[in-house]
């Protein structure tokens, strides 16, 4: 436990310095930081225009649809802001700069996770955050305890599964540099997949999404749960619950993946 | 005394792709290492020599713990680097001539303070490690500036304070001089000699410059493509393969080329005479009365072979 402190806390010294280091271009910081705020106002009065608009989306109420939009858009902001980084592995790859990670007694992930972070990427959470903020006064649920818990839990798990996808796809780097886009095209393309009822989508993708690639426990099956809808192919209401599980079998497998690729990394001929 | 570095029939291997065609890439394997053997004693300052692309900074990388190797058994304080590698790396201080491990952005301290907590070095044995470093490397003036501003010189010093913060008994420096100029190569060698012999850390450095090796090595190993082809001491391998020697000799007046068998005239200006001369055809006094029985001598010296030369002839075989 003292363990784990010590290493948020230099983590958190880490985190820092590359703040420290950011602020050196404040100028550009700012701009972009203004252009995010625009970005995410046009966005979030779209997605408002959107919900006065629909009213049942595959039998899901505009409220319904705003829940799921909230708990994978935060979660999908909290991965982004602290596991993301993973993909600039592709980047130290290639410059050899992984090197340095690899001389320091602490976990390559966590050093790149520090090195590269960006606060800029908090901005992501925000908007999802307000959303979900405003939905969950207004929602038909049964507050039960259990209900109660339901929420964050099933936002920690998706972050950990988000992350989980993350760390598994950037791996890849470590064979083949040119993989950055890969990596991207999963994981932004599982979020806008988690944002809308996957009866939407085709019988077969539903099935895929569901069983394959189990991202639906993200949002999902504890929408229906809390919302007592039935679960898709008769599934008991326990899978609503599944979230922690699937996130603790992605970070093992995921963790596998990351530690074998670790083990290939070849540095550079200087 | 058990050996705190052990490579034991290490090889590395990359496969490397090219492109062979439109299409069609091909694949072929570097040997970048190619059965090294060999250890270190704590305490040893070696010296890792050989030309560019024999595998030095692949040896190096599979030492720390960043490179795991095709074959063989590499132990760096007793444990496998690749295995161990958050245990060996408190153990073990890294400096690369060409890359700098100091955080870019940010003034110079701000990196030592950094590395302290990466590190875990607890804040008053920082305080009195920080202090010593600053004044043996004169970091004074330069730490509150940030590292994109220094000088290669300042930078280097910095780094190798950096490396030994968490004072790890041994050290891994590849190319520590390389871009340097006289006096920054001087300061880092005699910061390096002071440490070896004050702290007794262990030293590997790898180089071009031989006079890092001259001034600072103990022992060093001629590596190239890929295999040790040599280990020895400094002066052991001069006598091994500098069989040149040279004799300067001023004579009473200028004279043509003096002509004594077994000895080549490689230069005359004015009364001085260069003659080079091979360890086993004469010994040098033998040579000396050889001239003065020609000509008047008023002076001699001897050179004695640059490890230079005699690494460019052992590279030469
Ligand atoms: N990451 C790598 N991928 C492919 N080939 C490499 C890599 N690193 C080194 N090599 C090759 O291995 C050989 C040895 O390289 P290196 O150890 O860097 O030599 P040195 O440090 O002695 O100059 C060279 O032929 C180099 O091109
Ligand atoms: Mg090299």
């Amino acid at each position: 436990m003292g363990d784990v402190t010590a290493t948020a806390g230099t983590y958190g010294r880490l985190v820092g310095g590359r703040i420290r280091a950011d602020w050196q271009y404040r100028t550009s910081f700012v701009l972009f930081l203004v252009g995010q705020s625009l970005v995410a106002g046009f966005e979030f009065a779209s997605l408002a225009v959107l919900l006065a608009n629909v009213d049942a989306l595959a039998g899901w109420s505009a409220l319904e649809v705003a829940f799921l939009y909230g708990v994978s858009g935060l979660a999908f902001g909290v991965a982004d802001l602290f596991i993301s980084q993973v993909e600039t592995a592709a980047v130290h790859i290639k410059a050899g700069t992984f090197d340095h990670f690899l001389v320091r007694p602490l976990g390559p992930l966590l050093q790149l996770s520090a090195a590269e972070f960006a606060p800029r990427r908090l901005g992501r959470s925000v908007q999802p955050a307000i959303v979900l903020a405003v939905v969950l006064g207004r929602l038909d649920v049964d507050w039960t305890a259990a209900h109660v818990t339901l929420v964050p839990l099933t936002i920690a798990s998706a972050v950990v599964i988000y992350g989980a996808i993350w760390v598994a796809t950037s791996s890849i780097a470590f064979w083949t540099v040119e993989t950055q886009e890969i990596a991207n095209s999963f994981t932004y393309g599982g979020n806008e997949l988690t944002s809308y009822p996957i009866d939407v989508l085709g019988r077969w993708l539903r099935r895929a999404v569901t069983f394959v690639v189990p991202l639906a426990s993200i949002a999902y099956l504890p929408a229906c749960e809390l919302f007592a809808k039935p679960l898709p192919f008769g599934l008991p209401r326990a899978a609503a619950w599944a979230g922690p599980i699937v996130a603790v079998v992605a970070v093992a497998a995921a963790g596998t993946i990351w530690r074998t690729a670790v083990r290939h990394y070849r540095s550079t001929g200087s | 005394m058990a050996p705190i570095i052990e490579l034991e029939r290490v090889a590395k291997t990359f496969a490397v792709r090219h492109r062979a065609g439109r299409l069609r890439r091909q694949r072929h394997e570097v040997h970048a290492v190619d059965d090294v053997s060999f250890t270190v004693d704590p305490g040893a300052m070696v010296g890792y020599i050989g030309p560019n692309g024999a595998g030095k900074s692949t040896t190096v990388k599979m030492l720390i713990g960043i490179l795991l190797p095709s074959r063989g058994t590499v132990r760096v304080d007793g444990r496998d680097p690749s295995r161990h590698r958050i245990a060996v790396a408190s153990r073990i201080g890294v400096v690369f001539g060409q890359r700098t491990q100091l955080w870019w952005d940010l003034p110079l301290i701000d990196s030592f303070a950094l590395l302290r907590h990466v590190f875990r070095v607890p804040a008053a044995r920082h305080a009195a490690t920080l202090a010593t470093l600053v004044d043996l490397l004169g970091l004074g003036p330069f730490l509150a500036t940030p590292v994109r501003q220094l000088s290669l010189g300042q930078r280097m010093r910095g780094e190798l304070a950096a490396a030994l913060l968490h004072e790890p008994p041994i050290l891994f420096l590849d190319e520590p001089t390389i871009g340097l100029d006289l006096v920054a190569k001087e300061a880092v060698r005699s910061f390096l000699a002071h440490r070896n012999r004050e702290a007794g850390t262990t030293v590997l450095l790898t180089t071009h410059d031989l006079v890092d090796v001259e001034r600072l090595c103990d022992r060093i190993l001629i590596i190239d493509r890929g295999r040790v082809i040599e280990d020895g001491t400094v002066d052991g391998i001069k006598a091994r393969y500098g069989t040149e020697r040279t004799l300067v000799v001023d004579l009473e007046a200028p004279l043509p080329p003096v002509a004594i068998e077994g000895a080549a005239v490689l230069r005359v200006e004015g009364p001085r005479q260069w003659l080079r001369f091979h360890r086993d055809a004469h010994t040098a006094a033998d040579l000396i009365a050889r001239v003065a029985a020609l000509a008047p001598v008023r002076d001699v010296a001897i050179e004695e072979p640059a490890i230079e030369d005699v690494v460019r002839h052992i590279y030469g075989r």
